[in-house]
């Protein structure tokens, strides 16, 4: 009876944590929370979306994303399709929605969407009947990654909320900053982000987070530190002169993160710049590291997604 | 012979609303008063409540054609204007091919006289191909009837171009048209920068790209001795520096659109791309302050700025879409509606359509006065519709005011005394 209440405001889609409110969070969570006891038991849970068709549609290129779902709806019982499609090769938007019509016709039930422009899944949900799930869109959100990462974090502080939580490095062009900040704030934590200006985003203080330039002041007291991946093309001269000098003021290394709590959790999104964003030497710290436990729960947040979406979509 | 009777008429002299009559003969205004009495054989239009204005004069409009005839065509955006009262239109020349050649300027003009419905202005290229590059011809352009001089939906980006457009187009005492944007600090961009525009993912454009260009412009204009018209402005500091620049008896002019004092970047939420312009819808602060300076007379018209576009232009995640909406049907609607809050008088939301436009184009429209073409628009300010887009009329339907319920129904529009609408 759970799942009438999960995604109340956006029922058939997961377009983005903005549409979720705290109470879908938390159902969402706990019932990860389930799957991910049932998977470390070895057990699957076939039964569930038998006869389901659930399609990967990915138009950008992504190995982990695709998997974690491919697995989380292969231990549901789903049958599961990946479909890769490269941007370059037809010319864009007709792609998408020539998708849609396809996809229609081979009465998809969930589909999961990765997009390089923002705002491509939700002009998708508009064509297609399947259940769309938002695996990523531009610089827009990635909801499950964030769902994902409130999982790491209940899990191991026990709560979700109180926490200061400083995201670190290239926010500007971060769909998991985006969601993660919107998740963050929305269950109660203190949110800062931490980066140089030109890769800080206009307006983003809007959404209730402080905005520093600085570690020191940005880690000082930190709960959960979250270094997020630096593409290379922004590396060069753009909008940071080199990554050297990035790694010098913003790479996530031990001197750096001395300055958040003892206890402090280290996360990434994946996949890492070692030595760019995030210092090796951290990155393999299983004692601060959570990096690998992320990876781990982002199967059984996308299992709790799909089961929940997949129910909606019975009523 | 036609005779207008119980309705209001716009006297442009006095700026004010006469109830009266107005009479149309051999496709001129032959007269109008409070009582004219009925003369032999004239048609009787009565409309109470209605009232009667000149053709509106948009100043700013992209047809489609020639090379974009899948958007629009002369013959369809001839249909969507007189539904919405419009009698002439300033044509922008980023057609394909760009209108940079006396012929072409013809070729438009003649167009519009095919129509029988609506005048067609052309602007001349401001430069060859509306490439950004060299000159065109604009002394053989004036003498075919180009209006002034533009790249239409295109900055002119570089200072040296802009200053040499402004100086040699000052020889034939021509205006040059800027879409006032900082081509750099735009690239790329999809909306107004700020907390809209990070939150949905969207690269943005700085509200300063277009203060920086208007500033460098009138700073141009100034040095040149020119004369420069800003297209659809849109920022309260773009404003400020234009109200300043005519203080200071610079030839600076500035029209803006329904868009940017009707809505705001909230319109693009759940990625509208149908609210896609260019320049973008802004913040809330700038639109209030659009507004202010259409009740000042910083702005001195109010233009469609049609950009039509089909669906499959539109059918795109926001960043991929084409920006642009559709204008004509709407002009006279979305501007009334600043009547009915209080923010216009409606002498003064119908001067910005018609007389005020009129002047900057030099054209004899525009005004109700005895002797000239009956370019005419009767209206019911209080009669609603309701924007909905598939079902406007013409062939763009993409019109970022699409389920907006509207004051103020077109009962007919007339060209030179001839009903071309209703």
């Amino acid at each position: 009876m759970w799942s009438k209440r999960v995604l109340m405001t956006s029922p058939r889609h997961l377009l983005g944590i903005e549409g979720l409110n705290p109470v879908s969070v938390t159902a969402l969570l706990d019932l990860a929370e389930s799957y991910v006891l049932l998977n470390r038991s070895g057990k699957t849970q076939r039964d569930l979306l038998r006869g389901r068709t659930l399609i990967n549609l990915f138009f950008e290129d992504s190995t982990r994303t695709r998997t974690s779902f491919e697995l989380a709806g292969k231990r549901l019982g789903a049958d599961v399709i990946n479909m890769s499609v490269s941007t370059s090769s037809v010319t864009k938007g007709e792609t998408l929605l020539d998708t849609a019509a396809t996809l229609n016709a081979m009465n998809c039930d969930l589909l999961v969407v990765r997009h390089n422009r923002s705002g491509a899944p939700a002009l998708l949900a508009q064509k297609v009947e399947a259940s769309v799930i938002n695996a990523g869109d531009g610089t827009h959100e990635h909801p499950t990654q964030a769902l994902l990462d409130a999982l790491t974090i209940r899990r191991r502080k026990g709560r979700i909320s109180g926490l200061t939580v400083a995201i670190c490095g290239d926010i500007a062009h971060s769909r998991v900053a985006r969601s993660n900040i919107l998740l963050l704030t929305m269950m109660g934590n203190f949110v800062r982000v931490v980066g140089p200006p030109t890769l800080i985003p206009s307006g983003i203080e809007a959404a209730g987070v402080t905005v520093h330039h600085d570690m020191a002041e940005g880690l000082a007291g930190a709960d959960i530190v979250m270094a997020l991946r630096l593409q290379k093309e922004r590396m060069s001269g753009g909008m940071i002169p080199s990554s050297r000098e990035f790694f010098n003021f913003y790479g996530l290394d031990r001197a750096k993160l001395g300055f958040a709590k003892p206890d402090a959790l280290v996360m990434h999104p994946g996949p890492m710049n070692r030595g760019v964003e995030i210092d090796s030497d951290i990155a393999d710290d299983a004692l601060r590291s959570v990096i690998k436990e992320q990876v781990e729960m982002g199967v059984a947040v996308r299992m709790a997604v799909l089961d929940s979406l997949a129910r909606g979509t019975n009523l | 012979m036609i005779l207008f009777r119980k309705i209001r008429y716009l006297d442009s002299a006095v700026q004010a609303l006469h109830e009266g009559e107005l009479l149309v003969q051999d496709g001129m205004i032959a007269d109008f008063g409070p009582s004219l009495g009925v003369p032999d054989g004239a048609e009787i239009i009565e409309a109470e409540g209605a009232i009667l204005c000149p053709g509106l004069v948009d100043m700013r409009a992209s047809l489609g054609e020639p090379g974009f005839e899948y958007r629009e065509t002369i013959a369809s955006a001839a249909q969507a204007a007189a539904a919405g009262g419009i009698t002439t239109i300033a044509v922008l020349p980023d057609s394909a091919p760009a209108i940079d050649d006396p012929a072409l300027v013809r070729l438009i003009t003649a167009r519009g006289a095919e129509s029988g419905s609506v005048t067609l202005l052309p602007y001349g290229a401001a430069t060859r191909g509306c490439q950004g590059q060299e000159l065109a011809e604009y002394g053989l352009l004036k003498a075919a009837g180009a209006i002034a001089f533009t790249d239409g939906s295109r900055a002119i980006g570089s200072s040296r171009l802009m200053r040499r457009a402004l100086s040699y187009a000052s020889g034939f005492n021509m205006r040059i048209v800027q879409h006032p944007e900082d081509v750099e600090l735009a690239a790329g961009g999809a909306a107004t920068e700020g907390s809209r525009a990070t939150w949905m993912g969207l690269p943005g454009i700085p509200a300063a790209a277009e203060a920086i260009c208007v500033a460098r412009d009138i700073r141009l204009a100034e040095l040149t001795g020119g004369a420069v018209h800003f297209a659809h402005v849109t920022t309260a500091e773009a404003l400020a520096l234009i109200r300043h620049a005519k203080e200071r008896g610079l030839s600076v002019t500035c029209d803006t659109a329904p868009p940017y004092f009707d809505l705001n970047e909230t319109a693009i939420g759940d990625f509208r791309t149908y609210a896609k312009l260019s320049p973008p819808l802004r913040a809330e602060a700038d639109r209030q302050a659009v507004l202010e300076a259409l009740a000042d007379g910083t702005i001195d018209a109010v233009a469609s700025d049609h950009q039509p576009r089909d669906a499959d232009d539109k059918r795109l995640p926001f960043a991929d879409a084409s920006p642009g909406g559709a204008g004509l049907a709407t002009l006279l609607g979305v501007t009334l509606a600043q009547v009915q809050s209080g923010h216009l008088t409606m002498p003064q939301a119908l001067a910005l359509l018609t007389a005020k436009p009129a002047a900057w184009l030099g054209i004899e429209t525009g005004v109700l006065r005895r002797g000239a073409p009956a370019d005419l628009c009767l209206f019911h300010p209080d009669r609603s519709w309701r924007v909905t887009s598939g079902q406007l009329p013409g062939k763009s339907q993409n019109t970022p005011f699409d389920g907006r319920a509207l004051e103020g129904l077109v009962l007919g529009t007339w060209k030179a005394g001839k009903r071309v609408f209703g």
